[in-house]
């Protein structure tokens, strides 16, 4: 490679908003229901139905909006969008066009030592289209229109991002904000957030953009980083070759790790936007961006300074739990019931991220209350039971969601507290082992190791490691 | 008795005192229909079985004292354009030649809330998409008073089965003259609302922004009656409009004592033909006799309102008719070769030529490069327009013209030149435009002893002065001469 080129990217994601009921009617946006279970006559496209907006659709995008420091479109309206497909029942999509309900708003994103912006050009909302079923059995395609109306946003970023970890860094920073505000879960893996790449390339230091592409099909973080260095590179060596890119959609295989073009600009379709009759145009009052704005619950970057700051915690701690909402919220949920946030941190960021880990789940996944590993923390605080104990004690908690209280209490893990039962355990171990007293009283401390693994067992395991080393000392040093 | 000669209010007298039962009111429909569809062909379809099943249930409601609207129990015939739940709704058209709706229309569940026994379904021009219901894919209808002329449209079926006396009223819809032009050349009163002011939920679409239901009847008071039944704020129609009032038939007193009237001298020019003319200004005359002051005032802009209509109309129904694509419901093409193949033979073969016609210029106007030049032009347009009504009506309580240039025309005379069939909805267009209320209502007959219509326009909900004047003016008329074949 003789010259040196500059990579240019910028994403339009969509993401599925988390209303109960559909953005156009009130089926519901349930996911997995039997086919065309969850439909009605708007949702199917039926001759004379009409659509009403579901107003949380546009508290959702408000907030949004405000979060990624955009300006909220006052007037703004919906378009249609006209194409035919059998997943589309009116051959129309209701989209924004002209006026989509935000617009020049931005994020920061850590790059290199520092931060970057990362501008969005708007923020529209639109409906989603259903879902096409291939029949193998019968050979024929069957439309299931249960998707067909799930409220989306799609947020359009300027063409700001340079290489993999800024976009990965940007799809984090929206994921974060958006699952903080509620307003989506953002699974990319099932669809919930989808990333389409707008990709080209141009010798370094130049302002002209090259032509470029868009990659469809990119469902992990790992395969948005892979598609972006495969297709810079492909860019680049045409550009090499003397040859063009030709400005076209590009579907992505991440198993062959190649992308395929689908339709080339030539082939684009003309939509034919116009204002939707259908619906009025939306007027949003400064109260409602007032009352919507003092709703915002607190973002990432807030709260992790918070927990630096309130509860002490360590930066690695609160990058960690406020990483994703529901582990913030058990944390803090947890802490509001009286346990020590750093006892609570370490609960969350060891033996919860290695059972996760085991169970390959996300902390999304993760089913026990705050309830029940504040009760963990508080047995072991007052010393009913020994961190080992708790231990497994918390597998149970993580697993089933248990009472550890009550289970303690029934299994009998509560440990030991008669000194002179553990005394006399521990006398007739010292007698039981002559060589070992002698060997410590040699100055060989490993042997006080073993008389203490010894007392555990002998206690199965319910005594106070420290309580059972101090009387050992005691007795030894008689 | 031809208890079909009656008006709907009063076969709801006669109804509710038990002089008529529902069930004979409904036979006496249905008797009337079997007798006068050959001549007409205003039904597309007849519900027999349906309708005298309704009569027993309402028959039951008004005797339990559950019913006792003035409308309980009166036969109705309904536009092929409004679903009806069960029974089939083809839009006149080949597409939707066996289509049947899951659900019914509000504005026809507000109707049967009243008590209403639904005979049939309406013919139509096809998809709305029409001036002479000669569009429909299943046969022209035929006008009562002259067999050989057209009934107008597009709710032409409607028109001619309230003036053939096959049912008392009717519903149509109107998305630039389609009530009121078929009631003009009809001899029947149909008023097209405020949009707004009937929900559009059921309503198979043509141009959303343009469309409203209508009643269809034999005279003014029936017209106030049915449109209170209908009128409702449909949550369901995001363009439906919360009314402060929906008492439509305290209106109707015999009152034109200081009624600003203004009839705009653009109206009257060139193109009008001389008999329609005198009809219009003889009517004006009535209402100035009964105290009403009425001068002539140039509105403006009237030449620009059918450009306009026909780009905003043909682009949302490029739009709507899309989802008449072989998928789902309605007709698919027997033979195709894949997806794109499929859509494309379906939709040429299901579609007649004035339906092409219109999706045709709809995609154009809105495609890249022509949407600033035709639409967004045309949206402006529409925007004066109704900036010239509302000036109009600083000083107007009515606009009075004529509905259409000339009485109905013969069969088989119009569609050949469609440029020039556009052009006679010149009266009505700027009405749909501006969402106004307009009322049609019969003020004469030419000397082919056909019927004239004429239009009293209101401003934005302000119903109730449309209708007081017509009524004022029908109170002198007297009652309209039934066609000769009854």
């Amino acid at each position: 490679m003789s010259k040196q080129y500059e990579t240019v990217i910028g994403l339009e994601v969509h993401v599925e908003l988390a209303t109960k009921t559909k953005i156009f009617c009130g089926c519901s946006t349930a996911f997995g229901g039997a086919p065309n279970t969850h439909t009605c006559p708007v949702c199917t496209g039926m001759p004379g139905s009409l659509p009403v907006l579901n107003k949380q659709v546009l508290e959702y995008a408000v907030a949004v909006g405000l979060a990624t420091n955009c300006t909220i479109t006052q007037n703004c309206k919906f378009d249609r969008k006209n194409y035919f497909y059998p997943d589309n029942p009116t051959a129309y999509q209701i989209s924004q066009l002209y006026f989509p309900v935000c617009r020049n708003g931005y994020v920061e994103v850590p790059s290199g030592d520092g931060t970057k912006k990362i501008r969005i050009h708007e923020i529209h909302m639109e409906e989603d289209a259903g879902k096409l079923v291939h029949d193998e059995w019968d050979d024929c395609t069957l439309v299931d229109f249960n998707r067909k109306g799930v409220p989306l946003i799609e947020i359009v970023s300027e063409p700001d991002m340079r290489n993999a970890d800024e976009v990965i860094a940007y799809l984090e920073k929206l994921r974060m904000t958006i699952q903080y505000l509620g307003a989506s879960d953002c699974k990319l893996q099932e669809g919930s957030m989808r990333a389409d790449v707008n990709l080209s390339v141009r010798e370094a230091g130049s302002t002209a953009f090259g032509t470029r592409t868009e990659m469809k099909n990119l469902n992990s973080f790992k395969a948005i980083a892979r598609a972006i260095e495969r297709e810079r590179k492909r860019q680049i060596e045409l550009l090499e070759e003397g040859r063009k890119v030709i400005q076209e959609t590009r579907r992505w295989d991440d198993n062959k790790e190649y992308s395929y073009a689908m339709r080339s600009k030539e082939d684009a379709q003309d939509y034919r936007y116009f204002p939707e009759p259908d619906l009025v145009p939306i007027r949003i009052s400064d109260e409602y961006i007032a009352a919507i704005r003092a709703r915002q619950p607190e973002l990432r970057d807030a709260k992790m300074a918070r927990y630096i700051s309130q509860y002490q915690l360590p930066e690695y701690d609160a990058e960690i739990l406020t990483g994703t909402k529901k582990l913030a919220d058990l944390f803090e949920a947890t802490v509001k019931l009286g346990s020590a946030p750093k006892e609570v941190s370490n609960w969350l960021m060891g033996d919860t991220m290695k059972l996760l880990k085991e169970a390959e789940k996300e902390p999304e996944d993760i089913s026990f209350s705050p309830e029940n590993l504040s009760k963990l923390i508080g047995l072991i605080a007052d010393g009913k039971i020994n961190r080992p104990t708790a231990k497994a004690v918390f597998e149970k908690v993580f697993a089933q969601d248990i009472d550890p209280e009550k289970y303690v209490e029934e299994q009998g893990l509560g440990m030991v507290n008669d000194t002179d039962a553990l005394k006399k355990t521990i006398r007739e171990i010292v007698d039981a082992n002559p060589q070992s007293v002698a060997d410590y009283k040699a100055g060989k401390t490993k042997a006080m190791g073993f008389l203490v693994g010894q007392t555990m067992k002998a206690m199965k395991g319910k005594a106070d490691p420290g309580m059972v080393n101090r009387i050992l000392t005691e007795i030894l040093n008689e | 008795m031809d208890l079909m000669s009656l008006t709907a209010l009063e076969l709801g007298r006669k109804i509710k005192a038990k002089e008529v039962s529902v069930l004979e009111a409904a036979r006496a429909a249905l008797d009337a229909v079997k007798s006068r569809e050959e001549t007409l062909h205003a039904f597309v379809t007849v519900d027999e079985e349906g309708a005298l099943a309704q009569a027993e249930q309402i028959q039951k409601k008004i005797d339990a004292g559950e019913l006792s609207g003035p409308l309980a129990g009166v036969p109705v015939a309904v536009k092929d354009v409004m679903c009806t739940e069960g029974l089939r709704t083809t839009c006149s058209s080949k597409m939707l030649e066996n289509f049947v709706p899951v659900y019914t229309a509000e504005a026809v569940i507000n109707l049967q809330k009243a008590g209403a026994v639904v005979i049939g379904k309406t013919n139509m021009d096809e998809f709305a998409m029409g001036s002479t219901t000669e569009t429909s894919a299943f046969g022209a209808t035929k006008n009562p008073y002259d067999a050989g002329r057209v009934p107008g449209g597009s709710s032409g079926g409607s028109a001619a089965a309230v003036a053939g006396r096959e049912v008392p009223y009717a519903l149509g819809s109107d998305t630039g003259d389609s009530i009121r032009q078929p009631s003009a050349y009809c001899g029947v009163t149909g008023l097209k609302p405020t949009y707004g002011t009937v929900s559009r939920y059921g309503l198979i679409a043509y141009a959303s922004s343009l469309d409203q239901i209508g009643p269809m009847t034999r005279d003014v008071s029936d017209c106030a009656a049915v449109l209170e039944a209908i009128a409702s704020y449909d949550p369901k129609d995001s363009t439906s409009v919360k009314r402060e009032d929906y008492d439509f038939t305290s209106a109707l007193t015999d009152d034109a004592a200081g009624t600003r009237i203004g009839i705009p001298r653009d109206y009257m020019g060139e193109g009008l033909d001389p008999e329609v003319k005198a009809a219009i200004y003889a009517a004006a005359k009535e209402l100035e006799r009964k105290g009403a002051v009425v001068e002539e005032f140039d509105l403006g802009l009237v030449k620009y309102a059918i450009p306009a209509y026909y780009v905003i109309a043909c682009a949302e129904a490029s739009s709507n008719l899309a989802r008449f694509d072989g998928v789902k419901y309605g007709y698919r093409a027997e033979e195709f070769e894949g997806l794109h193949d499929m859509y494309k033979k379906t939709r040429s073969q299901g579609f007649g030529p004035e339906v092409k016609r219109r999706i045709m210029l709809g995609s154009f106007v809105l495609s890249s490069g022509y949407y600033d030049a035709y639409y967004v032009k045309a949206l402006k347009v529409k925007a004066l327009i109704k900036r010239a009504f509302d000036e109009a009506f600083k000083r107007y309580d009515c606009i009075l013209g004529p509905v259409a240039p000339a009485t109905a025309p013969e069969l088989g005379k119009s569609l050949r030149d469609p440029l020039k069939m556009y052009l006679s909805d010149i009266y009505t267009i700027s009405v749909n435009l501006a969402g106004l209320p307009g009322i049609s209502l019969p003020c004469g007959m030419d000397k082919a002893g056909l019927p004239i219509g004429m239009q009293l326009i209101g401003d934005a909900f302000q119903e109730k002065k449309i209708i007081r004047t017509a009524y004022a003016y029908e109170c002198s008329r007297g009652a309209f001469p039934a066609p000769k074949m009854i």
